[in-house]
């Protein structure tokens, strides 16, 4: 036991949970507000908004998050030389932050989206009828709504984030949990178990919470009809 | 009746499936080979493990493999009285090497093997056939990079989960910044590309990768070598072909076909293998 | 949405149509721009040689990279996928039953299964399996992986499907002397099944793209196949690109056919229950696409089935 305690110690296991952590928050930041646009675009009344919208979508929600990993670091920063710091990595800890962005903001769109659904029509044509343009309308009447409705699919979007935060290891963030955690189970095999559970209550303590806050948020926040 | 009918369709679903997943098993296994096959060796034929992916030394072009490695193992099953018709490849990544040796998957392994101790411990090598040591590829026009002591403040290329990388950051060159890919293919893409200064591993591994007609003359393996690799015929712990694969591997070298089948994998690179060292000496069966 | 969308602005008029026009074509030229700068970068780095493109796409690069990988992805993906509507079932039905120590299990079960990373489950039963000198490691450490945790996605649709079935479905099942075990299996969950249809073909995209996690623990799939052929090529941009193509088809295509299915079961529940029983089962779709509780993100595609069961309440 006290082995084994000492291996944790040694592999920074707690550091490694830390990264996908800032991973998640910020990623989760950014796909959030990447997703509320393309959402607004999908709503809004210009056709080639709608369509690059749902474009963005098409593309990003069925593409594995493995290929836009890959992309970020040998097309992006490979290729494009698009750099986010001098640190190496920094950097790559931030081409991770924005493909995991990207990718889920797809998710995030159409989680709000579901929310703007659940918006009766009569309140579009009350916001209408007392003379809001789209923008206020969408602003002030529909979005809040659309978001308490959302709260739901976006708790499961955000937990899925947070286990997705592990495919940072195809863009050479080395210091996160799944890679640590194959490096140890290699050089350990003999605490192959005691190895992997760790890492799975890990996870479950993470994500957990995120799903018990997000299901009584929106039973909470439900608007009531 | 409706209950009927939609287990039935689901029953029907899962059959397909399961079906399609097994008629793709059989057809997978010829042209995929490698992890999902699993086959055992029929009465007269040879199981040879390689790799799939390292252009220059094994490499699966096609339904073909090609490569240094693959000659040496060619000649070796020849000589063993194996036609090249009677072997069948498979791949055999680095993680999985001692495991398809010890559970009789494949007889033998000409995979960029390293004779090590701890490895002996597990499986049991013939050979060596050749000797590789840890080197840089670089930029063809590159001149200030010379060793793994010139690295400070360059950006490095290795793949995940090697210790080559970690090495020259311990050893040499504190200040490098290392970039972890999953393959050296996606290495040399960064290299060519000017994100990364150096790509280290094998250098005759970096020399297959350079001599890849789409690399040559825009990269080079800098030739110093700081390690020393003992390439050897992965075998079976109780395998008695020992001292057969290593007169085999004599005789490939006494005949010229060792040289010939090096030049044509590094074709292009300018690269010479460290010739104190190759053709090595074979080591004594009974370790 | 139809409704709102005209709902919630005024047709356009001539002077709103020209500012349109005008930003489409403001729009047009940035994305074109980005693009311009994005296609001269990489013929620098002379990554647009024909020769790199055409090499990736060759007959041999499908006769022996791509359609061999394709063959692994969905070998893996198809038992993977039958595999969790095994696994699913029963702990789908476990965590309805009436005995509290085999729903506390399945409920523990199915909520483990459902927070750990895929990749995390794939690395561990890989590395598990290959040191117990399985073959085929990397195959069954990914087909493993995903049933494990698609199954407890499909454990999670099955309750909440059942959970949606107007309490009449089950009343009616005990009222003609049925137990409540038979009740469920007889009565409940086969519909529930029927109202899941769509919500499991999503869940088929889910383990399609989450097969290419495959690539990490070196299991040949399409990624991974494409990998092999860009590295003998040096073209592994290339062959990465036609591979995100191959998947986004795939993917696209089942996702539609999905929306289909669910707009054809819709219409015939409505057609053939009584309208109550008809919203009850769409309302099915909404929840398990969605997910009332806690269910996962990646599904994420309520929004298609959601206007119905939404508006109707």
């Amino acid at each position: 036991m006290q082995e084994y305690l000492d291996i944790v110690r040694e592999y920074d296991v707690l550091g490694a949970f830390w990264v996908n952590i800032q991973l998640a928050f910020w990623a989760a930041l950014f796909s959030l507000v990447l997703g509320s646009i393309l959402a607004l675009f999908r709503i809004s009344p210009i056709p080639s908004l709608q369509w690059a919208g749902s474009a963005y979508v098409t593309v990003f929600r069925n593409m594995p998050l493995t290929i836009i990993m890959v992309f970020m670091v040998l097309g992006a920063w490979g290729q494009l030389e698009f750099s986010l710091a001098t640190d190496f990595d920094t950097n790559f800890f931030w081409l991770a932050v924005v493909g995991l962005t990207i990718y889920h903001a797809a998710f995030v769109c159409e989680a709000i989206r579901s929310g703007v659904n659940t918006v009766p029509v009569g309140q579009a044509e009350a916001a209408r009828s007392i003379g809001l343009p789209f923008v206020a309308a969408a602003r002030l009447v529909i979005l809040p709504q659309a978001f308490r409705g959302a709260i739901a699919p976006l708790g499961n979007v955000l937990i899925a984030l947070i286990k997705n935060t592990t495919v940072a290891a195809a863009a050479s963030v080395a210091t996160e949990t799944s890679s640590v955690m194959r490096t140890m189970i290699e050089f350990r095999p003999d605490y192959i178990y005691a190895i992997f559970f760790t890492f799975a209550i890990g996870y479950v303590i993470l994500v957990t919470p995120v799903g018990l806050l997000s299901t009584s948020l929106s039973r909470k926040l439900a608007v009531a009809r | 009746m409706r209950r009927t009918r939609i287990t039935g369709a689901i029953a029907l679903a899962a059959t397909a499936a399961l079906a399609l997943a097994a008629c793709s098993d059989d057809s997978g296994s010829g042209d995929t080979g490698g992890d999902t096959g699993g086959e055992a060796e029929g009465g007269d034929s040879v199981t040879i493990g390689i790799k799939y992916d390292q252009p220059g030394l094994g490499f699966m072009d096609g339904d073909t493999p090609t490569g240094f490695d693959v000659e040496v193992a060619k000649y070796v099953a020849g000589e063993l009285g194996y036609s090249e018709d009677q072997i069948e490849w498979m791949e055999s990544p680095s993680a999985q090497r001692e495991t398809l040796l010890s559970t009789g998957q494949v007889d033998m392994i000409f995979a960029t093997y390293s004779i090590t101790d701890e490895r002996r411990e597990q499986v049991s090598f013939a050979g060596p056939y050749f000797v590789a040591g840890q080197d840089l590829l670089v930029a063809a026009d590159n001149t200030d990079i010379t060793g793994p002591d010139t690295l400070d403040g360059k950006n490095l290329c290795s793949v995940t989960g090697s210790t080559s990388a970690q090495r020259i950051k311990d050893e040499y060159s504190e200040g490098v910044n290392l970039l972890e890919q999953p393959g050296y293919a996606e290495c040399v893409t960064a290299l060519t590309s000017g994100q990364v200064d150096a790509v280290t591993t094998d250098d005759i591994i970096l020399a297959g990768l350079g001599a890849l007609p789409e690399n040559a003359g825009q990269v080079k393996v800098v030739g110093n070598t700081f390690s020393e690799e003992l390439y050897g015929v992965g075998i079976p712990q109780d395998s008695d072909q020992c001292e057969a694969i290593n007169e085999a591997i004599t005789k490939m070298v006494d005949d010229g076909a060792w040289q010939e089948a090096l030049d044509a994998a590094t074709e292009g690179t300018g690269y010479t293998p460290n010739a104190d060292l190759n053709p090595p000496e074979y080591e004594p069966c009974d370790m | 949405m139809k409704v709102e969308k005209t709902v919630l602005f005024d047709a356009p008029g001539p002077r709103a149509r020209r500012r349109i026009l005008l930003g489409n074509i403001v729009g047009a030229i940035v994305v074109a721009g980005l693009a311009a700068v994005v296609l001269v970068r990489l013929g620098e780095q002379g990554q647009l040689e024909p020769s790199l493109w055409l090499n990736a796409v060759d007959a041999d690069a499908w006769a022996y990279y791509y359609w061999p990988g394709f063959l692994a992805t969905i070998r893996a993906a198809a038992v993977a996928i039958v595999g969790a509507m095994i696994f699913g079932l029963v702990f789908g039905v476990g965590r309805l039953s009436s005995r509290l120590l085999v729903r506390t299990v399945c409920g523990a079960v199915v909520e483990f299964f459902r927070a750990v990373p895929v990749l995390l489950m794939m690395v561990f039963f890989w590395l598990l399996f290959a040191n117990a000198g399985l073959p085929s490691s990397s195959y069954w450490g990914v087909v493993v992986a995903l049933i494990l945790y698609n199954g407890s996605v499909v454990a999670e649709l099955v309750r909440s499907g059942v959970h949606g079935l107007p309490s009449g479905q089950r009343e009616a099942g005990l009222s003609i002397g049925l137990t409540r075990g038979q009740s469920l299996r007889s009565v409940e969950v086969p519909q529930a099944l029927i109202a899941m249809l769509p919500a499991l073909m999503s869940q088929l995209v889910v383990v399609l793209k989450d097969s290419a996690l495959g690539a990490i623990i070196s299991y040949p799939e399409l990624l991974q196949s494409a990998r092999r052929l860009g590295s003998g090529n040096s073209n592994i941009l290339q062959t990465l690109t036609v591979a995100a193509v191959l998947f986004i088809v795939i993917n696209w295509s089942l996702t539609k056919l999905a929306e289909r299915l669910g707009r054809s079961l819709k219409r015939t529940s409505g057609r053939t229950g009584t309208t109550a029983a008809g919203a009850g089962v769409a309302a099915v779709g909404v929840s398990a696409a969605g997910g009332t509780d806690g269910d996962t993100g990646d599904a994420g595609d309520a929004g298609e089935g959601g206007s119905g069961g939404g508006d109707g309440t």
